[in-house]
């Protein structure tokens, strides 16, 4: 596709980015619970394993929702647990506190009809911890934004980093 | 013909650094690279390692890349269905002759120079064996010894779906190896149903790095009781486990983990270095599954399992218990009571680094909406993105990391719990502790790799009795 995009395109994508900049502040400072309202109470965080494969064989690159092991493959409720367990205090794999940094680019729609939007964007998440603890992991996100009561909110993410042997030691913060 | 020449041990002074009577050991085992080297050389090189599941590997073809230390190997099923595990580096420059983490082929072609390596029986006498070279005459005038180049490979055992490979043809045979561990590696096989080799392995192996010593990570299964508590507050108060909220990550209340704690043997076996968190008869105490807080219809199909294995293992003169978590030497690690299922391997990297390995298991035959349940548990509990592995992880991390230090490295581990306090087991070459806090697995774990990374023979410890105090009944 080589067309420039429409006024109305570039609406859209500034909406989203709008949404995708909170939410990468809210996570960033850890508001967390401000962060689990803008999800949908039906959200699908999906996070699959990613294989090293034959170019003629990427059908084959990623595991399965529903049905294979991936790092994420959940909905409202376990992230909930997740917010419930960094808000103990007693998570010792965030205590201290990370720093991370969520920067968000490349933002496109994909598609649009009516009160949904199926999205495409780059994630680049720096994580910085104790002295010289670093992480990056980048990747490429599918988002799909729901319009419900005049609010927009995150139905599904299907996050796919660009790693195989995960190369940090943990997924203690959200993609 | 062993091409590895494991004849030749190298022979490496540990003196002072182990000391099971006192329960003191040194840091530098953790720390140390000249250690870790002698751990590849004289551990890695013949002990039984965990390689990958046959349901991985279903048809004739199929493989899977795995590692045996710091080497990779390709698992494989060859076309009459024998599993074979080969060392993934071509004979003649070392390039790997297959770069992808799963597929299907007969042949395996290196892209340097081209030389091809089959498991088609059909066309070569044994799994790997080196058949076709370019330019065979015009290079090689024809005079290459093909069938003494053909692709390592490692002595491997299948035992009920698991594929377990060692380096050394002269090793003992895996069921020695094992001894009376054999029956936690029983519960993982033979899953909820305790139908003989009845489980598969999801799809998918979650790999990651750490930043720890490799010992860290199975020391945490083999027999740390100790650790639960100050370690999982934070998971234990969410709830994840199939009792919900007020119940522990498994499925306890605190009357039940206050009983179990004080009351609950471990086993350990002594010379062979396995340890277990509970017995091959704590089924008596715990294990039965819970009444699910938010899915009603498991109750009853988990507990209906639990009664068809206890009916089969009691027809059978087999024990029930025995689901760990537990430890087998050296460094495959596992839960096996279906809450979870799951098998580790802690694959060494350097002396600070580790590769875990995670596989999921689950019964061939569970119900779909219980299989799917059980997938979701297992994602949150274990692994990166688990709520439970990941405060373990920090602790392996900056426990290496502070032991680092130039003086930290030179104190000792505290290993003294339960020094002197063992009672019988009913399995020859273990001893039982008297509760559920012991460390008499790490002692006897050190011991036996002190042994092994020394380099004596397998003959040498096979005459070594086991030293006064340790034997129990």
């Amino acid at each position: 596709m080589t067309e420039l995009a429409d006024s109305v395109h570039v609406d859209a994508v500034r909406q989203l980015e709008y949404f995708f900049y909170t939410e990468a502040d809210l996570l960033d400072e850890r508001r967390y619970e401000e962060w689990l309202d803008l999800l949908h109470e039906d959200v699908e965080y999906i996070v699959p394993l990613r294989r090293n494969v034959h170019s003629q064989d990427t059908g084959r690159e990623f595991t399965q929702a529903g049905r294979d092991i991936l790092w994420f493959d959940e909905g409202k409720e376990t992230l909930r647990q997740r917010v419930e367990q960094l808000a103990t205090g007693l998570h010792w794999a965030e205590e201290p506190v990370s720093r991370t940094s969520h920067l968000i680019t490349n933002v496109r729609v994909t598609s649009r009809t009516g009160d949904r939007i199926e999205s495409s964007c780059r994630f680049l998440i720096y994580r910085n911890r104790m002295e010289t603890e670093t992480d990056i992991f980048t990747g490429r996100r599918l988002d799909t934004v729901e319009s419900v009561d005049g609010r927009w909110l995150l139905r599904k993410r299907v996050a796919l980093l660009d790693q195989s042997v995960l190369l940090g030691k943990n997924l203690t913060f959200f993609l | 013909m062993s091409v590895l020449q494991n004849g030749n041990l190298k022979s490496f002074n540990l003196d002072g650094l182990v000391d099971t009577d006192t329960g003191v050991i040194s840091r530098e085992i953790f720390v140390n690279e000249k250690i870790f080297e002698m751990e590849l050389e004289n551990l890695f090189s013949r002990a039984w390692l965990f390689v990958g599941h046959e349901s991985q590997i279903p048809n004739p073809g199929d493989y899977f890349m795995s590692r045996m230390g710091t080497d990779t190997v390709l698992m494989t099923r060859d076309n009459d269905g024998e599993v074979h595990v080969l060392l993934n580096s071509c004979r003649h420059r070392g390039m790997r002759v297959c770069r992808y983490d799963s597929g299907n082929t007969m042949t395996f072609t290196c892209p340097f120079h081209g030389w091809a390596y089959s498991v088609d029986g059909r066309l070569v006498s044994r799994a790997g064996e080196l058949f076709g070279v370019p330019k065979l005459k015009a290079a090689y005038n024809g005079k290459l010894e093909r069938e003494k180049w053909g692709l390592v490979e490692a002595t491997s055992k299948n035992y009920k779906g698991m594929i377990f490979a060692t380096w050394d043809s002269e090793a003992p045979p895996f069921e020695e190896y094992v001894g009376g561990f054999k029956h936690w590696i029983d519960n993982l096989t033979d899953g909820m149903t305790g139908r003989p080799g009845n489980t598969v392995a999801f799809d998918g192996v979650l790999k990651w790095r750490v930043p720890a010593n490799w010992k860290l990570v199975v020391e945490n299964f083999l027999g740390d009781g100790y650790h639960a508590t100050p370690t999982h507050p934070s998971v234990e108060a969410v709830g994840i486990g199939p009792a919900g909220k007020g119940k522990t990550r498994h499925f306890f209340d605190a009357e039940t983990e206050a009983f179990a704690t004080k009351n609950l043997p471990m086993t350990s076996f002594v010379q062979l270095g396995h340890g277990a968190t509970d017995t091959t008869h704590s089924d008596q105490f715990w294990g039965r599954p819970p009444a699910f807080a938010d899915h009603p219809e498991f109750t009853e199909y988990f507990n209906n399992l639990w009664d068809e294995k206890r009916k089969l293992r009691l027809e059978a003169g087999l024990p029930m218990g025995g689901f760990g978590p537990a430890t087998m030497f050296p460094s495959m690690s596992f839960h096996a009571l279906g809450f979870p299922t799951t098998i580790l391997v802690a694959h060494p990297v350097s002396a600070t680094v580790t590769e875990i390995w995670r596989w999921f298991v689950v019964d061939k035959d569970m119900r779909p909406d219980a299989r799917e349940w059980l997938r979701h548990y297992y994602l949150r509990y274990s692994g990166p993105a688990g709520m439970t592995e990941q405060d373990d992880m920090e602790n392996w991390n900056y426990a290496t990391r502070a032991s680092e230090g130039a003086m930290a490295r030179r104190l000792p581990y505290n290993y003294q719990i339960g020094l002197g306090q063992t009672q019988p087991s009913p399995l020859p070459g273990a001893v039982e502790s008297e509760g559920f806090f012991t460390e008499e697995h790490m002692r006897n774990y050190y011991r036996r790799w002190q042994n092994l990374v020394e380099g004596k023979s397998w003959s040498e410890l096979a005459a070594t009795p086991a030293p006064a105090g340790h034997t129990g009944g």
